[in-house]
């Protein structure tokens, strides 16, 4: 038996361009009105569609970044050097400007606070885009629900490659000063500033054991980022006794897409 | 088991007739089904056609990439649920799980 | 008619690139791994090679056996259906001439169909005709090195003038068939056939 359920189609949209925000000197977020959005969870994606005059098509996928409870849709977009569509997102979009995209899409690596448990979230680079989502969403709601921030705790392992390419740097620190039940703590491989304690090799075992939970309070973890890094992290977590049903990936090839 | 076939023609007529009124198409159906897909079927309960282990879908193994998404019994590794979906249509396989159970409060 | 984007002109592609490209499908110089499962890991020494013919006849190879039938190293784009195409990858294997002839000592006659068989359960189908004439290997070798568990080894079918679902990862059999019967992906909404180039991607597709 195969069954043909028909689902209703995501349709393409015009997004309207309101802001073009510098993150890192590689990465930029889009703020984008989207007419008649649908809302979204945190983890899901859009497609993106350019097309040139000639009729040319280019498509790539971007993580939302903002949280379903703002108005306004954000995708953080990393410029990458032979980019083809990432160079024209960062560098040549302008207010005003409109954009097509669909979505939302992705219904396996999301989280909302209906999820209880432990949240641990590992990114590298620009994997920490579908990650802030979650985070941003977890502040939001929690406060409007008023729960107990306590009852679901939240730790992130965010490894990039300097202090300067930590995306959404201030944000995350305004996040943690004001959360006690949400930690946030950084690997920069490449180059520290002066004065740093924190870790500074890429994330392994030794540094997922000693950020996370243990396996018997069964954390839910969401790893995004290189495929090299997801690969590595799902392994040692599952290593350290991690239940792979509790562990979702999402990896990103240098397209910056989701698959 | 296989019915003795029948030569009477007033036997044959009653079985088709009988037959005819327990025959009826799709859209029949449309109601039942509607309630069978709820936004959210992670919640349900499907009975591996493997191992016969009913378990919530929601704790079963997804792998999910571009083409679309498979859905495995973390006991016996047999696939479920397959789910995949082309532009205009979603295809779902589910003769992995021998049945499906949905809360009617889920509704 | 889709919203014209001001002021992009994409990457135009170089002389290299123009016409390799099938239609819908961008370049990567990744290569992504999509799994629909746990990675299998079949040891050497528990792997073998099949075979089979549609009257059941089979021809088994072991580990050792395979690997020391004649060799062939190819270099071809490969193109997946998610619209990714990577150009230029190097692979060696068996071809599946080599297997047919090989096969054809046992008795075994060919049959106008194909089933790729897999550990883990996967299948996909494919006419004889396209797995013949130098347009199909099973290839253990990836690069210059060893297939990874992850890309589909110790050893997968390769049929790169198909979209690469095709390219069935950890093959353990091809099983000749009278009549065609639908894998994995093409008993769910994906084209039976999938040329790249014609962009067969779904089921309808033309």
């Amino acid at each position: 038996m195969s069954l043909n359920v028909a689902a209703p189609r995501i349709s393409w949209r015009h997004a309207t361009v309101i802001e073009v925000v510098p993150e890192t000197p590689r990465t930029r977020t889009l703020v984008l009105d989207v007419p008649e959005w649908p809302g979204h969870r945190a983890g899901q994606h859009v497609d993106v569609r350019l097309t040139a005059e000639d009729g040319y098509q280019a498509e790539r996928s971007y993580s939302i970044a903002s949280p379903p409870e703002e108005p306004r849709l954000s995708l953080t977009v990393e410029r990458l050097k032979d980019g083809e569509v990432s160079p024209y997102l960062s560098d040549e979009l302008r207010s005003g400007d409109k954009l097509e995209l669909r979505g939302p899409i992705g219904g396996y690596f999301v989280w909302d606070i209906s999820l209880s448990g432990p949240l641990l979230l590992v990114g590298g680079g620009s994997g920490i885009v579908p990650l802030m989502a979650m985070l941003r969403h977890r502040n939001a709601a929690l406060a409007a629900a008023n729960m107990e921030r306590h009852l679901m705790p939240a730790r992130l392992l965010y490894s990039s490659r300097g202090w300067d390419e930590v995306i959404y740097r201030d944000e995350l620190a305004r996040l943690a000063d004001s959360d006690r039940t949400l930690e946030v703590r950084h690997t920069l491989t490449r180059d520290q500033p002066a004065g740093w304690t924190g870790f500074r090799r890429r994330i392994d075992r030794a540094m997922l054991e000693e950020i996370s939970w243990p396996p018997s309070e069964q954390p839910r973890v969401f790893v995004c980022g290189p495929t090299p890094l997801v690969e590595a992290v799902a392994q040692s977590l599952v290593e350290l006794g991690h239940q792979p049903a509790l562990i979702k990936t999402e990896r990103f090839g240098p397209t910056g897409g989701s698959v | 088991m296989k019915r003795a076939s029948s030569t009477s023609a007033e036997a044959g007529a009653t079985g088709e007739r009988f037959a005819d009124a327990l025959r009826v198409d799709g859209n029949a159906a449309a109601g039942i089904l509607s309630e069978l897909f709820v936004s959210d079927l992670t919640a349900a309960r499907a009975k591996c056609a493997g191992c016969g282990v009913t378990r919530t879908i929601g704790a079963l193994m997804v792998y999910a990439h571009g083409m679309g998404t498979v859905v495995r019994c973390p006991g016996c590794d047999r696939v479920v649920l397959r789910i995949s979906r082309t532009p205009t249509h979603v295809w779902l396989d589910a003769t992995g799980a021998t049945s499906i159970v949905i809360s009617r409060d889920a509704n | 008619m889709s919203l014209i984007s001001r002021g992009f002109r994409g990457r135009r592609q170089s002389a290299e690139t123009a016409g390799r490209l099938p239609p819908g499908q961008y370049e990567t110089r990744d290569f992504p791994v999509l799994s629909a499962g746990p990675t299998p890991r079949t040891a050497l020494t528990a792997w073998n090679f099949t075979l089979q013919g549609a009257d059941g006849r089979l021809a088994r190879w072991t580990w050792d056996e395979f690997v020391a039938l004649p060799r062939q190293t190819t270099t071809t784009d490969i193109h997946c259906v998610t619209k990714w195409s990577k150009f230029g990858t190097m692979w060696e294997g068996i071809s599946v001439d080599t297997l047919l002839a090989e096969a054809a000592k046992h008795g075994i006659e060919p049959s106008p169909y194909v089933l790729a068989r897999c550990d883990g359960g996967y299948t996909t189908n494919l006419p004889l005709a396209d797995v013949t004439g130098g347009k199909a290997w099973i290839a253990f070798s990836y690069d210059g090195a060893p297939l990874p568990p992850e890309h589909g080894g110790p050893a997968r079918l390769l049929v790169p003038h198909l979209y690469f679902w095709k390219s069935a990862k950890w093959v353990r059999e091809l099983r000749l068939m009278e009549s065609d019967a639908p894998g994995f992906w093409e008993s769910l909404g994906y084209h039976n056939y999938g040329d790249p180039w014609r962009e067969q991607r779904y089921a309808g597709d033309e």
